[in-house]
C-alpha cells in the first residue's frame, strides 16, 4: 500500500526529468558545448517586476474610476511593454551556447580563474548575469556582467577558490538575465563536464633545496645558472621572464635568453627526504622546491611513492611534476 | 542571500532624474507658480548634490522637506485631497525622492512613481496633443529601465557612445511591439458603469459658464479658446446670428453680483412654449466643465434625458459635468415663452436692489415718463448703448455703483456691462427683465460638419417680458458692436481697436479651428469609449451586449493569442545561412550516403572522392574542391553549375 505513493513520485519524477531537464538534470553534468533552449530556460517576475505591477494595477484603477480612457491607454501601453519584455528576456537567454571552458592551474588556497567562453548564436544578446554556484555560496561574489555581440562570442572570467589540491570541479553555472527592464529573472543552470587542476600549497619558508650530487653549494649553482650564455629563439615552453624584450624589439621576432646550465648539476627531489611532517605538508615543500628549482634554473627530478619524474627542466617538466604532486593519492605516508 | 543594491553610475541618476522630470513637466499647467519654483529647486538642488558635491543630504532636511510639503500644498489648495492637491503632492514627493536616490532600487521606486505621476496628468487634460505628448516621458522612463539593468556606463563595448539615443530608439521599438497587445487590453478591458470612489471637492479650476455673473466672470472665458462644446446638426444649420447658446438664467441682482433663482416649474412647460418656423435637431458634445449646466439653441424644447429644464427654459442636470457628455436636444428658433406672467415670477423679474445706482433708477424712469410705451424705453436704451459706448475686452474697472459709473462714467465694456445695465434700466423702468448667459455663435468647421463653439464664445444677453409676446431676447451688445454677433468676440475686439495677441490671429485661430476636427474625432473615439458603446462593440458580430463576461473572455483570448504569437517568435529556429555551394555539397552528402557511401564528419571530399564510384560523383567532387578551395570567391555561374549538376545527379541504385 504505501509503495503506491512512491510509485507515483517516481512516475512524477520521471515525467518532470523528461520535460524540464535543467530543474531535475541541475545535478548531472554535461558534456560541451551546452546550448540553453526553452526547456531548460526558466522565468519568474523579479520583485521589482511585482511592485511594478502592483503599480499598474493601482493605475487601471485609477483610470477605470474616472472613466478617464487617454490614461487607460497610458496604462495598457506601459503594461504591454513591460510585459513583453519578458520575450525580450527570454530571447536574451535562448540559444546561448557555453562553448568551451579554460582554468590555468592555480596552487591549493588560491583563486581558480576560470574563463568561459560564449557563442552568441548570431543574436546580439545584453546584460547577461553569469557566477558559480559554488563562489556564491562561499562569499556574495558580484555575479559577472557581460555582452554578446552578433557576430563574435565572448569569454567571461570567473574566480573561484581552490581550497584543496587535486580536481577541482566548478560545479554548476547560473546564467541569467533581467533585461531589457528588470521586471522578470529569466535563467537556467549550466553544468558542464569540466574539472581544473589545482597544485599543493607551496610550503611558505621551505628549507633550502636539496644538495645536488657531491656539490653542495646553493650559491654555487645561482652564479651558473646567472652567467648568460647566448640568445635563442622563444619557445612556447619558455618561461616568460626569460624573454629577453628589448632585444626581441629589436630583431621582431621573441628571443630567449640562454644561460650556461652546467652539467652534472642535478638534483632530486625526493618524498623520502622530507621525512617527518605529514603527508600534505611533504607535498607542499616538494611543491615549494619543484617551483624553487625551476626559478633558479637547476634540473631536477621528482621521486614520489607511487611515480618517478626522471630529471629535466622547463615549464613542461615543471607542469609534470606538480601534476603528479597535485594528484598524489591522499593516505600514503 | 540578497546582496545591497547596486548603487548607481552618473549616467544612470542622469536617466532617473529625466524620467522624474518628465513625469512631472505634464503637471505644469496645472501646478501653480510658488510649487513649480519649489519643485524645480529640489530637481536641481539633487542634481548638483549627485553631479558636483556628491554629498548625502541629511536625513534631518529630508524629513523637514517631507513635513513642510503637504503644508504647502494645504496652503495652496486648503487641503491635500482631491485630484489638484494630491498630484501637485505626488509631483513634489517625486522631487523630493531624487535626493535621496543613491541605489538601483531607489531608482526603481522612482521610476514606479513617475509612472503614477504620468498617468495622474491624464486626470487633467485628455486632449489628443497632449495624450500623445506623454509618449516622450514613457520612452524615457523604459529607457532608464534598460539603463538600469546593461552596464552602469553605457556601452561596456564602447565607451565613447554615451548618447542616451541607442535606449531611447530600443525604448520605442519596445513601444511599438507593444502596441497590439495595449490596443487588445484597452478595447476589451470591462469598462465601469459607476464609479468605485469619488474625489472630494470638485473644484478642479477647470473654466466653465458659472451661474453668477459678477464684472469680470466672463472675461476669464473671453480669453480662454478651449472648447466648450461641438455640435452636430441634423439638417441646415442657423444663421449664425441665431447661434444663441442659452445658459443659466440670472434674474437676482444684489449690486454686484447676478445670481440665479431657482423657481419652480410652475405649469407644464410644453404649454409656456409657442413655437413658429422650424424646429432645429442636433447633438452637442459638451465638455466636462465641472458645471451642471448644459446648453442648447435659444430655446430647448424639452430636457435630454438626465437633466430636466427649469422655469427659465435653462437645462440642468442633477451631477456636473465631469467627463465628456453627449446629448440631443431639438430647438425652436422662432418661439414664445411664457405668455403668461405670474405675479411671483413678475416680483422677481422687477426686484432691484435698494439703495444701489439712483442715477441710473432716475434716468429709466425719466424714459418711462416721457416714452410711456416698453418698446420705446427699449429702444431709448439701445440708442444710449449705439451712440455713446464702445466695444472693449479690457474695460476699466467699476466702483460699487457698478451700474452707474459704467452708465455714466467708464461707457466702455463688454456683453456682461451691456446686459446688466440693460436689465437694471428695463427693471427699473417697469419692464420684467433677466440676464440670460451661454455662448453666442461658434466656428463651422465645413470639414467635419459640426459647429465648434470654444469658451471664448461665452456672451450674456437680457430678455425683456412684453405683454401678448412673452420673453424677448434683446442682445444689448449688438447694439454697441453688430461684428460682436455675427463674427465673435475677438473680431469685435479687433474691429473695436484692440491688438490680438499672435495666438489670437486669424491665420492662427483659422488653422486651430481647423485642428478641432482631429480633436473631435479623438474625443468621440477614444475619450468617449465608455461602458455602454463597449457594451455595443460587438453587435457586428452578432453579440447584442456584451457584458463583463464576454469581455474578459475576449481580453484573455486576444491577449493570449498576442503572446503565443511574440512565444513564437521569440522561440523559432532561425534559418541557418549556408551558401548555396555548401547546401549543393551537402545534398551532394546526402545522396552519396544513398549509394552506400556514408559521409562520417571526419570525411572531406577527397575521402569522398577516393570511396565514390559512380564517375559523374567524383567529377562533382573534383568541381567542388575547386570551388571551395581554390578561390577564395568562386564566381557564381559555376556555383550554379555545380548546384544544377548536383541536382541533376542520379545517384546509381546502391550495389
Amino acid at each position: 500500500m504505501r509503495s503506491a505513493p512512491a510509485a507515483r513520485w517516481s512516475r512524477f519524477l520521471a515525467l518532470a526529468e523528461r520535460r524540464l531537464p535543467a530543474l531535475t538534470r541541475m545535478k548531472r553534468v554535461e558534456p560541451l558545448p551546452i546550448v540553453l533552449h526553452r526547456r531548460r530556460i526558466y522565468v519568474v517576475p523579479t520583485r521589482f517586476g511585482l511592485a511594478y505591477s502592483a503599480m499598474l494595477i493601482v493605475m487601471l484603477l485609477g483610470a477605470l474610476n474616472y472613466n478617464n480612457n487617454p490614461a487607460l491607454l497610458l496604462t495598457c501601453l506601459v503594461g504591454a511593454a513591460t510585459y513583453q519584455s519578458i520575450f525580450s528576456g527570454f530571447r536574451t537567454l535562448n540559444r546561448l551556447a557555453l562553448r568551451s571552458l579554460k582554468a590555468r592551474p592555480c596552487h591549493a588556497g588560491d583563486v581558480l580563474r576560470v574563463s568561459l567562453h560564449f557563442d552568441s548564436a548570431s543574436l546580439a544578446r545584453r546584460a547577461l548575469r553569469m557566477r558559480l554556484e559554488m563562489s556564491a555560496q562561499a562569499a556574495g561574489a558580484p555575479a559577472a556582467l557581460f555582452d554578446l555581440s552578433a557576430d563574435e562570442g565572448t569569454t567571461v572570467d570567473t574566480e573561484l577558490r581552490a581550497p584543496a589540491r587535486g580536481w577541482q570541479t566548478i560545479g554548476r553555472i547560473r546564467v541569467w538575465t533581467e533585461f531589457p527592464f528588470g521586471l522578470f529573472h529569466v535563467w537556467s543552470w549550466l553544468h558542464p563536464d569540466f574539472r581544473a587542476l589545482v597544485y599543493p600549497r607551496p610550503e611558505a619558508n621551505a628549507p633550502p633545496l636539496p644538495a645536488a650530487g657531491s656539490e653542495s653549494s646553493a650559491a654555487a649553482m645561482r652564479r651558473s645558472g646567472d652567467e648568460f650564455a647566448m640568445l635563442r629563439d622563444y619557445q612556447t615552453t619558455d618561461p616568460r621572464r626569460l624573454i629577453a624584450w628589448k632585444a626581441s624589439a629589436r630583431h621582431d621576432r621573441l628571443l630567449v635568453k640562454e644561460f650556461e646550465r652546467p652539467q652534472g648539476q642535478e638534483i632530486v627531489l625526493d618524498w623520502r627526504a622530507t621525512a617527518g611532517i605529514d603527508s600534505e605538508a611533504r607535498l607542499s615543500r616538494l611543491t615549494a622546491w619543484v617551483l624553487r628549482a625551476e626559478a633558479t634554473r637547476v634540473q631536477y627530478a621528482l621521486v614520489l611513492p607511487h611515480v618517478r619524474v626522471a630529471a629535466g627542466i622547463g615549464s613542461d617538466h615543471a607542469q609534470r611534476c606538480l601534476r603528479e604532486l597535485a594528484l598524489a593519492p591522499q593516505a600514503g605516508t | 542571500m540578497r546582496t545591497k543594491s547596486p548603487p548607481l553610475s552618473d549616467r544612470q541618476f542622469a536617466f532617473v532624474a529625466a524620467t522624474a522630470v518628465a513625469a512631472i513637466v505634464p503637471h505644469l499647467g496645472h501646478l501653480p507658480v510658488p510649487l513649480t519654483l519649489l519643485f524645480s529647486l529640489i530637481v536641481v538642488a539633487a542634481w548638483f548634490q549627485r553631479m558636483r558635491t556628491h554629498r548625502v543630504t541629511p536625513a534631518l532636511v529630508k524629513l523637514a522637506l517631507v513635513a513642510v510639503l503637504p503644508a504647502l500644498v494645504v496652503v495652496q489648495y486648503g487641503n491635500v485631497f482631491g485630484r489638484e492637491p494630491g498630484a501637485a503632492f505626488a509631483c513634489g514627493m517625486l522631487a523630493l525622492k531624487l535626493l535621496e536616490t543613491a541605489t538601483r532600487r531607489d531608482a526603481r521606486a522612482v521610476i514606479c512613481f513617475s509612472s503614477f505621476v504620468l498617468m495622474s496628468a491624464l486626470l487633467f487634460d485628455t486632449g489628443l496633443l497632449f495624450t500623445l505628448a506623454l509618449v516622450v516621458p514613457i520612452l524615457v522612463l523604459l529607457a532608464t529601465l534598460r539603463e538600469l539593468e546593461t552596464h552602469p556606463d553605457g556601452s561596456a563595448a564602447d565607451h565613447a557612445a554615451r548618447s542616451p539615443l541607442p535606449s531611447l530608439r530600443e525604448a520605442a521599438v519596445s513601444l511599438l511591439i507593444a502596441t497590439p497587445l495595449a490596443l487588445c487590453a484597452f478595447v476589451f478591458f470591462p469598462r465601469l458603469d459607476a464609479p468605485l470612489w469619488r474625489t472630494p471637492g470638485g473644484d478642479t479650476g477647470r473654466t466653465g459658464m458659472s451661474d453668477t455673473m459678477s464684472p469680470g466672470t466672463i472675461q476669464n472665458l473671453l480669453v480662454d479658446d478651449s472648447p466648450a462644446f461641438r455640435v452636430a446638426f441634423d439638417g441646415a444649420r442657423p444663421p449664425a446670428g441665431k447661434l444663441y447658446w442659452r445658459g443659466p438664467v440670472l434674474t437676482d441682482f444684489d449690486g454686484g453680483t447676478w445670481r440665479r433663482r431657482d423657481m419652480p416649474v410652475l405649469a407644464p412647460s410644453e404649454a409656456s412654449v409657442q413655437t413658429s418656423g422650424t424646429i432645429v435637431r442636433y447633438e452637442v458634445a459638451l465638455e466636462p466643465n465641472d458645471k451642471p449646466w448644459l446648453f442648447a439653441l435659444d430655446v430647448p424644447l424639452a430636457a435630454p434625458e438626465g437633466a430636466r429644464r427649469t422655469a427659465e427654459f435653462g437645462l440642468i442636470r442633477r451631477a456636473p459635468v465631469t467627463e465628456l457628455l453627449r446629448y440631443r436636444v431639438e430647438s425652436a428658433i422662432d418661439y414664445r415663452i411664457d405668455a403668461q406672467l405670474s405675479a411671483y415670477q413678475r416680483r422677481v423679474a422687477l426686484a432691484l436692489p435698494k439703495d444701489f445706482d439712483p442715477r441710473s433708477v432716475a434716468l429709466a424712469q425719466g424714459w418711462r415718463r416721457d416714452l410711456g410705451a416698453d418698446e420705446a424705453v427699449m429702444r431709448a436704451a439701445l440708442a444710449l448703448f449705439h451712440d455713446k459706448f464702445f466695444y472693449t475686452l479690457s474695460p476699466p474697472a467699476l466702483g460699487r455703483d457698478s451700474i452707474d459709473d459704467f452708465l455714466f462714467s467708464t461707457q466702455r465694456g463688454f456683453c456682461e456691462h451691456y446686459a446688466a445695465a440693460f436689465v437694471f434700466l428695463m427693471r427699473a423702468a417697469g419692464i420684467p427683465a433677466r440676464v440670460v448667459t451661454g455662448y453666442q455663435g461658434g466656428y463651422y468647421n465645413s470639414a467635419g460638419d459640426y459647429l465648434l463653439v470654444r469658451q471664448s464664445d461665452a456672451h450674456a444677453w437680457s430678455e425683456v417680458w412684453l405683454a401678448g409676446r412673452g420673453w424677448v431676447r434683446i442682445d444689448p451688445t449688438a447694439a454697441v458692436s453688430p461684428q460682436r454677433i455675427e463674427l465673435g468676440a475677438g473680431a469685435a475686439a479687433a474691429a473695436a481697436g484692440a491688438s490680438l495677441p499672435w495666438y489670437q490671429s486669424d491665420w492662427v485661430r483659422g488653422l486651430r479651428n481647423q485642428f478641432d476636427l482631429v480633436n473631435r474625432g479623438w474625443n468621440s473615439v477614444i475619450v468617449q469609449f465608455n461602458s455602454l458603446r463597449q457594451q455595443n462593440l460587438l453587435v457586428p458580430l452578432g453579440i447584442p451586449r456584451a457584458d463583463y463576461r464576454t469581455l474578459t473572455a475576449l481580453l484573455i483570448g486576444t491577449g493570449t493569442l498576442l503572446l503565443l504569437f511574440g512565444a513564437l517568435w521569440v522561440m523559432r529556429t532561425p534559418r541557418r545561412r549556408v551558401d548555396a555551394l555548401d547546401a549543393a555539397y551537402e545534398r551532394l552528402c546526402a545522396k552519396l550516403s544513398r549509394t552506400g557511401v556514408a559521409c562520417s564528419p571526419q570525411e572531406g571530399p577527397l575521402d569522398l572522392a577516393r570511396r565514390a564510384g559512380d564517375r559523374v560523383a567524383r567529377a562533382l567532387l573534383a568541381d567542388y574542391i575547386g570551388l571551395r578551395y581554390a578561390s577564395a570567391l568562386p564566381a557564381s555561374e559555376d556555383v550554379a553549375g555545380f548546384v544544377r549538376g548536383v541536382r541533376r545527379w542520379r545517384p546509381p541504385a546502391s550495389a
